[in-house]
């Protein structure tokens, strides 16, 4: 809890234009109400953090939980530790949904709910795919995921090349994005994280039980293709969300969970709310990465996550191999 | 109690069990015996819903809660490697707990009097996968037992203990079926042990019931010669049918 609002501050002290740190906190403690305080900022930095800075650290927490909390989801439910928003193509094809309507032209409120139908798709298509190619076991559903993925990404290349015009704005969109125009995108992507948040949150004990498998957890009374199909539902809705809002950003979904898992045990219960947690400090801490180290210039989001990712998921992956 | 009626399991085929009807009264202990592939476990399987049927199954004349009215104990469970002993004995709690709710004090003293039961005080806090199969058994035995449901059925649940292990586990279920009035079902392959501690024998094969009675008229050479093969001979010495193997199998 520290450590995020340590990561909170940070992010919001930090960026391209230089502003005084204890300056910053006088104008934040300044909004809080009966608080009066004199901040000393000019007009400018008094807008790049209120209207820049601020909104993008929000956004960035948002988005890190709900992937977080997707992926602990997917994990859940799929009894997968590598289930990932990413790698179960859900991400893809929630951009594919993303692409057409940015492609189509369409408004960016239209967005989550054409990236979730897309999202939604993915998931299903995988989870088919996965069964018919093996049974149930880890690696053909992540393969599933994997041909699913390139599957829709080649489509929205297709729909790329076709609207050139959008091709540059849908491509830094694709490598993963926190840059906002100000607080409408936060409020686009709150209904989705707060639905998608309690519905996780109730869900956590009967994640628990769905570990002993669908016979068992059947036999304790839980519905188990419901609890199932709730889920995917919530983790697909909140992968869509946060695409639609800030691209392609994978393994935050697999890092997060995995790692509260190592520091608090193998429990839903837990692994759920910590996720949340974990989730937006994690992202805003990439964020932080992702705007200093070429500063000015900044690395796409989604760059940093990969960077720091791709690893983990081979330790996951060796580890988990390990222990069957 | 419990009752199948007319009931039959098809997988895609021809019924691999029934139809049949058999109905346990309460309080009475039923041990379902047949060769492998008999119908024992999907029979079991059926009553808390895990297999599709046909036909109805039943309490008495009302249709069981799940989770509530039937606690199943499978043949192979699955038990997740870093679950503790305490976690895994209190998922057998679930169906109290209501959809979103957490354990109550009372859930937990249901989860240390099962603990206590089965003698797994002291593995309370141990990872499942640091269990031997002797202790995991017990474990997943003290969670159907948690459950509190009126009617337990259990497939196999002396398959891993040692005969000492295996007599001191029935024992416990034989005075939790006459303490609180449970209706026990259980799937045994050792037919001596079956004998030993069930009222009434069903002998199962090819998904019907073959024979149902009293130990003593079901646990018959003639019986299982029929249904085991040959070489199978059953003695009794006053303290119920024992079912000794015989080498000259095919002689």
């Amino acid at each position: 809890m520290a450590v995020l609002v340590a990561i909170l501050i940070a992010g919001v002290l930090v960026g391209s234009v230089a502003i005084d740190p204890t300056n910053v906190i006088r104008a934040l403690l300044d909004r809080f109400p009966f608080v009066d305080l004199e901040s000393g900022l000019t007009e400018v930095q008094e807008r790049v953090l209120f209207e820049i800075r601020l909104p993008r650290v929000v956004i960035g927490g948002i988005v890190g939980s709900i992937l977080a909390l997707a992926g602990a989801g997917y994990q859940g439910v799929f009894r997968n530790p590598l289930a990932d928003p990413y790698l179960l193509g859900v991400a893809a094809g929630a951009g594919l949904g993303a692409t057409f309507v940015i492609g189509a032209g369409g408004g960016s409120a239209v967005i989550p709910p054409v990236a979730f139908l897309g999202g939604l798709t993915a998931v299903l298509a995988t989870y088919a795919l996965g069964r018919t190619a093996g049974g149930r076991t880890m690696t053909s559903l992540i393969l599933a995921g994997v041909a699913v993925a390139a599957f829709a990404t080649s489509i929205q290349t297709f729909l790329l090349q076709r609207n050139y015009e959008t091709l540059r704005e849908v491509y830094s969109w694709i490598l993963g994005r926190l840059v906002t125009v100000g607080w409408g995108e936060v409020f686009i992507l709150l209904p989705y994280a707060v639905v998608s948040g309690v519905v996780l949150v109730l869900y956590r004990r009967l994640l628990d039980v769905l570990a002993l498998g669908d016979d068992e957890a059947a036999g304790l009374g839980v519905d188990v293709v419901k609890v199932r199909r709730i889920v995917v539902l919530a983790a697909t809705l909140a992968t869509a969300a946060a695409v639609s809002v800030s691209g392609l950003i994978g393994f935050v979904g697999i890092i997060v969970p995995h790692t509260v898992r190592l520091l608090t045990g193998w429990s839903y219960r837990l692994i759920i709310p910590l996720s949340i947690l974990y989730g937006a400090s994690f992202l805003v801490l990439a964020d932080l990465v992702a705007r200093t180290v070429v500063a000015p210039a900044e690395l796409p989001i989604g760059v940093v996550t990969a960077f720091l990712g791709a690893p983990f998921f081979v330790i996951v992956l060796r580890t988990v191999r390990g222990s069957q | 109690m419990i009752s199948w009626r007319e009931v039959a399991v098809s997988f895609g085929g021809p019924p691999v069990v029934g139809p049949l009807s058999l109905t346990v009264g309460d309080g009475e202990w039923l041990g379902l015996i047949g060769p492998n592939g008999a119908g024992k476990s999907t029979l079991l399987k059926a009553a808390v819903g895990v297999v599709a049927y046909v036909g109805d199954i039943d309490l008495g004349g009302k249709a069981s809660r799940p989770g509530l009215d039937i606690a199943w104990m499978p043949q192979r469970p699955h038990l997740p490697e870093e679950m503790t002993v305490t976690d895994y004995v209190l998922l057998g709690r679930t169906p109290h707990l209501g959809k979103f709710g957490t354990e109550r004090p009372r859930d937990l003293d249901s989860v240390g009097r099962s603990l206590e039961r089965l003698d797994l005080i002291g593995l309370a806090h141990r990872a499942l996968a640091t269990l031997s199969g002797g202790e995991a058994q017990r474990a997943v035995l003290a969670r159907a037992l948690a459950q509190e449901a009126p009617v337990l059925l259990l497939d196999e649940p002396t398959s891993n203990l040692d005969i000492g292990h295996a007599l001191d586990v029935l024992e416990i279920i034989d005075e939790l079926r006459i303490h609180d009035g449970l209706t026990v079902v259980t799937a045994l392959h050792d037919l001596t042990l079956a004998g030993r501690f069930a009222e009434r024998v069903v002998l199962l094969a090819n998904g019907t019931v073959v024979t149902d009675g009293r130990p003593r008229d079901v646990l018959t050479e003639a019986h299982l010669g029929a249904h085991y093969g040959p070489g199978i001979r059953v003695v009794d010495h006053g303290d119920g049918p024992t079912v000794i193997p015989i080498r000259d199998r095919h002689a």
